[in-house]
């Protein structure tokens, strides 16, 4: 055989310890790049910034953001875009609210505070978002009117329909099980969050050498076990830790003490009890996982990034790019309203406002978070630390006291010189 | 040529608003033939093929695989019949590596419908090991490879579903010298094994070197088949630009 085909020849360097463990740099530089603005706020505010209690705010705030930008990674990669994600949370949002506020316990008469109001609204809430988001779909898909005049106009629309539904109203509070999906109301407890923790430590490891058993079962190399344990020892350190820092985050006297009189009871004396994790992470997580894993293990990723990188392409070999645009916004849709139910959980009402400026938020989370606007490339974990990067930024600074007007200017050049960087940073590795 | 033709394309018409880009043409493929699809740019030679892999739908027409009618609407129906085709865009997703692409539409799955990337990868090895043995790079994104290994991909991909029928649009446009060797020796190798193969080419040395018989197409009409043996580089030529048959071939 000729050379033609065989590697360019190179001198093959001894592989560095990055390459050697496997880890993505970008999302290193990420990670880096979140722990420094950390600590930086830490050290300026004395401390503050890195509590039990600031972290835990950080997370809930973070989460309705970040469970949209998964969805805004796959509408990016199929060269797409949607500007109407925050108002489509505002029409779930007083979708959701009129219907456990109004609809289910009294013109269906189940009455306040029925366990099945919760689910229910949330079955309803994500049914239009999914139909909504499927429309946005159709015209893109079918009617091929550009993506961006699609749900430009869909950010007037459906803001407005929900402001057409509430008459510009708050409406609330909402039902009681609803808003413990949504904030400092709805906690797992010290030990729920070490059970959780847990799981996930051993779901990770397991992932971790199932995929090693696979590569040796096929004879392709694998990394050395040291390597392995490495990593292996690394995310479970994180997890765990995450889990005892919002362990330490222990409830005020007064509101333990309101639970028990809730209860008849008395509280013991030194009686301390802890948050633990919010429910509305756990909602973060199992989205972050269900979507890894369309995009990583099934053919509807495998197709959504095949169109990204060559739509004719992925056409030619049978794939209905139409049908495509459809399920990649209809999932978008079903995001928007999972988030509508967390933002709206933790005001505990539907505001006229909610979500408002979300759309820009969310894209600049996934863009921060490695997804190129060209299309093909992207990754949901990297949009959940998109959005968490921002949401450090915004409040951090809101903690130090800068203005609101700088608080929005820092975060827009960051945007953009986030993208910068990571232009320079594709060109070095000679990724396209 | 004696026998039911692998495949026969009779009297098919396309035409994109008021052009007739392809205006009752009739051709066949034997089994382990090569017949070379000629023609100027515009000939209406990549818009015929295109209507046999089912990317584009024709207005009217036959189209017989083993004396049999075919129902060809998609790429789908086409890959039903083993016909399978090799772009000159190469049609790959750069973003994916060569797995995915050599895949791309046919995913194996696990039990459980998810995707089994440990095994396509593997039988990717396997199918680009036996064209490529060099190859190694199997899990970066196939634009960091070069015009040859791209182009073994998606012949590694038409060989891996048993292609019966094999359009080549111009395999060889974007390689160097040697790469161009590799292809014309896959391209005997692939005749051995009985596939009927129709390439689009404007090189004639090649079509002359590589092709059993060719067609040549001018302004959407076919200009004639002949038997490449008989027919000089000139005859060739002659008939895609003056779209006439020479005398001394005209039956």
């Amino acid at each position: 055989m000729s050379d033609a085909y065989s590697e360019p020849s190179q001198a093959r360097a001894r592989p560095s310890l990055f390459q050697t463990l496997e880890i993505d740099t970008r999302l290193l530089g990420m990670i880096g790049a979140f722990v420094v603005i950390a600590l930086f706020f830490n050290f300026w505010t004395d401390g503050r910034f890195l509590t039990p209690r600031n972290i835990f705010n950080l997370t809930i705030q973070t989460v309705s953001v970040a469970i949209m930008a998964t969805g805004m990674v796959f509408v990016i990669v199929t060269r797409h875009i949607d500007l109407s994600v925050g108002a489509l949370l505002a029409t779930c949002s007083a979708l959701m609210a009129v219907v456990q506020t109004e609809l289910l316990p009294e013109t269906f008469g189940l009455g306040f505070g029925h366990p099945a109001i919760v689910w229910i609204s949330i079955v309803v809430g994500v049914a239009a978002g999914v139909l909504i988001g499927a429309f946005h779909g159709y015209l893109v898909g079918f009617l091929t009117i550009p993506a961006f005049i699609v749900t430009l106009g869909g950010l007037f629309v459906w803001r407005n329909v929900a402001w057409f539904q509430t008459r510009g109203q708050t409406i609330g509070p909402l039902d009681e099980n609803f808003q413990a999906l949504g904030g400092i109301g709805g906690t797992m407890g010290e030990m729920g969050s070490w059970i959780f923790g847990a799981i996930c430590v051993a779901a990770a490891l397991w992932g971790i050498f199932s995929a090693r058993r696979s590569k040796i079962g096929h004879g392709f190399p694998v990394k050395p076990m040291w390597a392995e344990l490495t990593l292996g020892a690394i995310v479970s350190g994180a997890i765990l830790g995450f889990v005892a820092i919002l362990n330490n985050y222990e409830k005020p006297q007064r509101v333990i003490e309101r639970a028990f009189e809730a209860r008849g009871e008395v509280m013991p004396e030194g009686y301390t009890e802890a948050y633990g994790l919010p429910f509305s992470l756990l909602i973060l997580v199992a989205v972050a996982i269900v979507m890894t894993m369309i995009a990583t293990r099934t053919r509807l990723g495998r197709y959504i990034f095949a169109a990204g990188g060559n739509p004719e392409a992925t056409s030619l070999a049978g794939v209905d790019i139409r049908w495509l645009t459809v399920k990649v916004f209809a999932i978008m849709g079903a995001l928007c309203a999972i988030s509508a139910v967390v933002a709206s959980a933790r005001l505990t009402f539907h505001t006229n406002d909610i979500g408002t400026l979300d759309e820009l938020r969310v894209i600049a989370a996934a863009v921060i978070g490695g997804t190129a606007l060209s299309g093909g490339l992207g990754t949901i974990h990297g949009a959940i630390l998109g959005a968490l990067i921002m949401q450090s930024l915004q409040s951090g600074m809101a903690m130090v006291g800068v203005d609101a007007p700088f608080q929005n200017i820092v975060v827009g050049i960051v945007l953009v010189l986030a993208v910068f960087v990571d232009i320079v940073y594709r060109k070095r590795a000679g990724i396209k | 040529m004696t026998g039911t033709p692998l495949v026969e394309l009779r009297d098919m018409q396309k035409a994109f608003g008021g052009i007739k880009a392809v205006d009752r043409v009739t051709i066949d493929l034997h089994p382990g033939e090569v017949v070379g699809v000629l023609g100027h740019n515009g000939a209406g030679k990549s818009v015929l093929m295109k209507m046999l892999s089912g990317a584009i739908q024709r207005d009217a027409g036959q189209i017989l695989v083993n004396g049999q009618e075919a129902r060809i609407n998609n790429p789908r129906d086409a890959r039903d019949y083993n016909i399978e085709t090799i772009y000159q865009t190469l049609a790959l997703a750069d973003n994916l590596d060569a797995a995915s692409n050599l895949f791309l539409g046919r995913e194996l799955v696990t039990a459980t419908g998810l995707l089994d990337d440990a095994q396509m990868e593997a039988e990717t090895r396997e199918i680009m090991g036996r064209l490529t043995p060099n190859f190694r790079r199997f899990s970066t994104p196939v634009s960091g490879l070069s015009g040859g290994q791209r182009q073994s991909v998606a012949i590694s991909r038409a060989v891996y579903f048993n292609a019966k029928i094999l359009i080549m649009d111009e395999p060889t446009a974007a390689l160097g010298v040697e790469e161009t060797r590799m292809v014309a020796e896959l391209i005997d190798e692939l005749k051995k094994q009985g596939i009927g193969i129709f390439l689009i080419d404007h090189d004639i040395h090649q079509v002359k070197a590589l092709c059993d018989r060719a067609s040549v197409m001018k302004n959407g009409k076919l200009v004639g088949t002949v038997n490449v043996a008989e027919a000089s580089e000139d005859d060739l030529l002659a008939m895609i630009i003056l779209g006439k048959m020479p005398e001394h071939l005209a039956a």
